[in-house]
């Protein structure tokens, strides 16, 4: 996996430099969480475009295939993604990924994941259990996430203290109330991951 | 979420590639940004309709992923037609910004975050 290589510092990672096309830089952010708990609500919310999907058969994404034998059977199983973008400068665009939320596509999240920024864990106040296992994720695989509670029509009855000692969370990881509805709430998440991961970065250079 | 119907489109996108399930090319990500070269080489064969949408679409800078969605045709399909198009010098291919968590890049976080906070 890519991102694991510690020792080597960044500047030759560039495979093909293909500097004669004004392309802009691009990174990603990816929004997890469980089924249903508002991620493509949130991609669409601060997002430049409509949300775009993209649908992957399952034989072609996840399996060694050589040949298409079979694959008709197979056709109704496909997975997912949502996304949006944006442009941050001429030159930088961020694209912001949906995660697929059922558990049995998760080998999708290993593409996904690598070369991500980071992630925002989503959680349904009234589930926050749907959004475990993206949590355990991103925390096995030391990918930074901040977590944002979207509240079920924009409401909050717990306070974040009470969601970061349920969800058991490390000190570093910030829990923010949101709704995913609004495009300054949803921004505002985002912001905050991008924080951490400065405090991160600073913290890291200090030491 | 999808209905019924959109089935068999997913399968017969293959067709396209002449049945091959993978590219040539490995090292397309979701985000690397595809562009049409400009000028066309004019020696080459004549695109075929799939590949000529895609020169289109990639006029501009634009990514693997809204290169999909836009023709509503699979990541592992548009890889395949990208691939042929790299090779023809049709398009150029840029990879995605490198990301190593172990080394974050500063200047880039700041930048998201200035972007961010813009909108």
């Amino acid at each position: 996996m890519a991102g694991s290589d510690r020792a080597a510092p960044a500047p030759t990672a560039s495979p093909r430099p293909t500097a004669r096309s004004a392309a802009p830089d691009a990174v990603k952010i990816l929004i997890a969480g469980g089924f249903g708990v508002g991620k493509t609500t949130m991609v669409g919310s601060v997002s430049e475009i409509a949300p775009l999907r993209t649908e992957e058969p399952l034989t072609a994404a996840g399996l060694d295939i050589d040949d298409l034998a079979g694959i008709e059977e197979k056709r109704a199983t496909t997975v997912a993604l949502d996304f949006g973008r944006i442009t941050i400068t001429r030159d930088l665009v961020l694209y912001l990924f949906g995660t697929p939320g059922q558990q049995r596509f998760w080998f999708m999240w290993n593409d996904l994941a690598i070369g991500a920024l980071g992630a925002v864990v989503l959680v349904d106040v009234r589930r926050p259990e749907s959004s475990f296992a993206a949590i355990d994720f991103f925390e096995r695989r030391g990918i930074p996430f901040v977590v944002g509670v979207n509240g079920f029509h924009g409401r909050h009855p717990y306070p974040a203290a009470e969601i970061r000692e349920a969800l058991a969370l490390p000190d570093h990881v910030q829990v923010l109330l949101c709704d995913a509805r609004e495009r300054t709430s949803s921004r505002d998440v985002l912001i905050a991951l991008i924080d951490q991961l400065i405090d991160a970065a600073t913290g890291a250079a200090a030491s | 979420m999808t209905g019924g119907d959109a089935g068999g489109r997913l399968v017969r996108p293959f067709t396209l590639t002449g049945g091959r399930t993978r590219p040539s090319r490995a090292d397309f990500t979701l985000i690397t940004t595809v562009t049409a070269c400009d000028p066309q080489p004019d020696r080459a064969a004549r695109p075929q309709p799939e590949h000529l949408r895609i020169l289109r679409l990639c006029a501009r800078p634009v990514a693997v992923a809204e290169v999909a969605a836009r023709l509503d045709l699979p990541v592992s399909v548009v890889v395949i037609l990208l691939s042929d198009l790299v090779e023809a010098d049709r398009i150029t291919a840029r990879p995605p910004h490198p990301v190593n968590l172990a080394t974050p890049d500063l200047d880039l976080l700041q930048k998201v975050r200035d972007g961010l906070g813009r909108l």
